[in-house]
């Protein structure tokens, strides 16, 4: 019998329809994977599972878990089996996490609330967290999650979820928001627990490479409904659903970048070196610092495209706010186009020339202008400009949209329109170099395969220089001729893209390039297919 | 947190010190002479310059002020010259009834607005909240010497059940509180208003928040997860109010002590202002000030112990 079965499940949410007949079943000890893009129904599923769908859902269809259906459980029922028969890991481990609360105890909380006495439930809690990976030692459960990494605080929410030994684990996206290196042992980590235990896992996830070696099936879905399912080996082979190809294509997919015409050097980061202060134990303590950037140098030449690649934690940021003039460096210099960058001093020009894409976007717009403003914003730095409108306007049919979107509020637009506006808001300067921050991170992959081609497009046509910033090899192999890694704030290798992932020199490399989830190789039949 | 409180106590005694100069600095360069303020235009030369050498006028600015703050520090506060009794004595007898009234009223609005506040945000856009909210519309709206009227005429005028004011003093504790009970009910219905709005809005940021979602999904009912995950999460703006309405309400309360005839430091300053009693001026702002600056640095360390990424900030 199986341990989770969905059947004939419809939700509508104020009326609008999310989930459409969605049936699953889930056996004791298997690894479902729940595959597809942002909106198609992956989440509602798991939110639906734990009865944690938001008020005004309505649900028809049936879900069992062991025989129990749970769509017509009462609230309190349902509260007795989330967390004691079922758990979810979440996706964001920065926000999933008390912030004042210490992780041992919310952790002990799940135990406490089945009536555990409070010191037994402490020392199971203990044992829970140091069986999810967090050495006693270094990272005790008396801490709280701020003082943890992005990794530790998902290893706290997956202690969380199985301290109380459910039967059904929901992760969703566990590891999305982690880097390569972490999501690699994250998922290892939740794959192991699972199998010890012999829980059920669904794991929900829009990236296919991290079904790939790790999932028993997979089921696809799109637009609330399932589109194919089956074990992964042969889903993975056979594809028989339009949209499976399309995730398919889209996630190996490698924009068209074509040679690039390089110039004389543009940006120059020579010897910067930065330290952060770090908290003193005590008032008279001497002041101890953080180096976060050692003695690092970087060229980029007009016209080139250059990856910078590391894991969390590697400096990558306060490089970049380096570069772009946000912070100064403490030793060594930044010049643009000879140049200096300086963070104290307004300098329009040099703004002008270089532009900046950030990860988020929903987070980086005002929302109560239109889009038209939003693009318009860094022509200040131009002075007076006539001619401000056709310059929003071809900026914007530049990205893909339609010049009469500018009249739109940007709430209408989904996430991967709202990166193209940023980078429409980055071009309207006519910029020399634009650096991308994880500009594509936030984005799932149909989506991110249209920026990146987006991307490669305005290097073949307008020469545009950029720095592509990563945590993902993959992502820059399609679009960087060269690429610079990093690792504990120095940068241990920078060559050209092939060059580095043919015989990568430094561990720091090694190590990204075997994190990176990847899709097994191209079967056969379809290369043949027109 | 240890390092946390001993910098929050060492900004105390700097705040302390600043205050006390520009304290000093005001009443000194208020324009006119204060003995001569204090005797009226037609008094005698000679009677004005006894006055300057009794109040020390006639020595230099800086020995002034440090003979005021030695006096602050050692509880001499000098002699009032309205009334002419010790200032300190003055305003402890004024202090042992403004304290009590301002806590009282302090505990009441906040017992007041707790259950208030969560229950409106537990049922938030349901008849539940919005009968509360308007109440709490109501109690903002409406002054509190009004409430105090209210309050007189009911349970002073008719059901007799306390006095309709006036204070007898502590030697009957019983009477005491009793006397302070309809002031601190007064003073704490806007207050409670006031800070059970506060604490709705913080609930219902905080409800939104991931780790809210977290709880539920460990099996706490949802208001199990308002009550062990959003109550303390929502402290830090409720305790911000906490903190100015304490100041406020020390002081503050000067038209309830009218009404209820209460001798509170409210108008013990009003009657300094009046008089030109500027020792007692001097001396009771100098004490108002303190109190701020201690809820002030007790705020600070309330933040810390709530949430503990405050307590690493420099």
């Amino acid at each position: 019998m199986s341990l989770l079965a969905i059947r004939d499940l419809s939700v509508t949410i104020g009326g609008r329809p999310v989930l459409d007949r969605v049936s699953l079943d889930l056996a004791p000890g298997e690894i479902l994977a729940l595959t597809g893009e942002s909106g198609s129904g992956k989440s509602m599923t798991a939110l639906a599972t734990m009865g944690l769908l938001p008020q005004g859902a309505r649900t028809e269809g049936a879900i069992r878990l062991d025989g129990t259906d749970l769509t017509t459980l009462p609230e309190a029922a349902l509260c007795q089996f989330r967390g004691q028969a079922m758990g979810m890991v979440f996706q964001e481990p920065m926000t999933a996490l008390n912030p004042v609360q210490r992780i041992g105890d919310q952790v002990a909380e799940v135990l406490t609330l089945r009536g555990a006495p409070r010191a037994e439930a402490r020392r199971r809690a203990a044992d829970t967290l140091a069986r999810m990976g967090l050495d006693p030692e270094r990272v005790p459960p008396s801490r709280f999650p701020h003082e943890l990494s992005g990794g530790q605080r998902q290893r706290v929410g997956i202690a969380m979820a199985v301290a109380a030994r459910p039967r059904l684990l929901v992760a969703d996206e566990p590891t999305t928001a982690l880097d390569v290196t972490t999501q690699a042992r994250i998922l290892d980590l939740l794959v192991g627990v699972v199998r010890d235990e012999g829980m059920g896992l669904l794991l929900i996830t829009h990236d296919l490479a991290v079904v790939h070696g790790r999932a028993d099936r997979i089921a696809v879905m799109q637009t609330g409904r399932i589109v194919e399912e089956g074990p992964v080996a042969r889903v993975f082979a056979e594809r028989r659903h339009a949209y499976t190809r399309a995730l398919f294509a889209a996630s190996r997919h490698r924009p068209a970048l074509g040679p690039a015409r390089t110039y004389g050097p543009l940006l120059d980061v020579a010897q910067v070196t930065r330290d952060y202060p770090l908290p003193r134990p005590h008032p008279f303590a001497k002041a101890r610092k953080a180096r976060a950037l050692e003695d690092v140098s970087l060229t980029i030449r007009a016209g080139e495209r250059v990856g910078l690649v590391g894991p969390s934690g590697c400096g990558k940021s306060t490089l970049t706010r380096a570069i772009l003039g946000l912070e100064r460096p403490d030793a060594g210099s930044v010049t643009l186009g000879g140049r200096p960058v300086r963070a104290d001093r307004r300098d329009p020009d040099l703004r002008r020339r270089m532009q900046a894409v950030f990860q988020d976007p929903y987070g980086s717009f005002d929302p109560r202008q239109p889009v038209a403003r939003l693009v318009a914003e860094p022509l200040h730095l131009l002075g007076r400009v006539p001619d401000a409108p056709d310059r929003v306007a071809r900026a914007l049919t530049a990205v893909g949209l339609a010049p009469e979107d500018g009249a739109r509020s940007i709430h209408a637009f989904s996430g991967g329109q709202r990166q193209r506006i940023a980078i429409a808001r980055a071009l309207v300067t006519g910029p020399d170099l634009v650096v991308f921050d994880e500009a594509v991170s936030a984005l799932d992959v149909r989506v991110r395969a249209g920026i990146l081609d987006l991307i490669a497009g305005l290097s073949r046509e307008e020469g545009l220089a950029y720095l592509f910033i990563t945590h993902d090899l993959t992502v820059a192999r399609g679009l960087c001729d060269r690429i610079v890694v990093m690792e504990a704030g120095r940068i241990v290798e920078d060559r050209a893209t092939e060059d580095l992932f043919a015989a990568p020199a430094h561990p720091a490399t090694e190590r990204l390039i075997a994190a990176a989830p990847t899709l097994p190789a191209q079967h056969p039949s379809e290369e043949e297919r027109p | 947190m240890l390092s946390y409180a001993l910098r929050r106590l060492v900004s105390l005694a700097l705040s302390l010190a600043v205050a006390s100069l520009v304290v000093f600095l005001v009443v000194e360069v208020a324009p006119g002479d204060p003995a001569r303020y204090m005797l009226g235009t037609g008094a005698q030369e000679d009677t004005v310059a006894a006055l300057r050498a009794e109040l020390g006028l006639d020595r230099p600015r800086v020995e002034r002020y440090l003979a005021w703050v030695g006096g602050l520090l050692t509880g001499d506060l000098g002699t009032s010259y309205t009334y002419r009794t010790p200032v300190a004595q003055m305003v402890a007898d004024r202090l042992w009834v403004s304290l009590p009234l301002a806590l009282f009223a302090l505990a009441l609005s906040t017992l007041l607005a707790f259950p208030a506040g969560l229950y409106a945000a537990a049922r938030r856009g349901r008849a539940g909240d919005v009968a509360v909210m308007g109440a709490t519309q109501l109690g903002i709206a409406v002054p509190n010497f009004w409430f105090a009227m209210l309050l007189v005429l009911l349970f002073a005028i008719n059901l007799g059940w306390f006095g309709a004011g006036g204070f007898p003093g502590w030697s009957d504790p019983l009477a005491a509180i009793k006397a302070l009970t309809l002031p601190a009910v007064a003073l704490a219905l806007p207050q409670a208003a006031i800070l059970a709005r506060v604490l709705r809005s913080a609930l219902i940021d905080v409800l939104g928040e991931d780790f809210i979602r977290t709880a539920r999904a460990k099996g706490l009912t949802r208001f199990q997860a308002l009550w062990r995950h959003g109550v303390r999460n929502a402290l830090i703006p409720v305790l911000t109010i906490v903190g100015l309405q304490f100041s406020f309400l020390l002081a503050g309360a000067i038209i309830i002590e009218q009404v209820f005839f209460l001798p509170g430091l409210g108008r013990l300053i009003f009657q300094a202002i009046s008089a030109r009693d500027l020792i007692v001026v001097e001396s009771v702002v100098m004490l108002l000030v303190f109190a701020v600056i201690l809820v002030t640095f007790l705020t600070d360390l309330a933040y810390a112990w709530v949430d503990p990424r405050l307590r690493r900030r420099r």
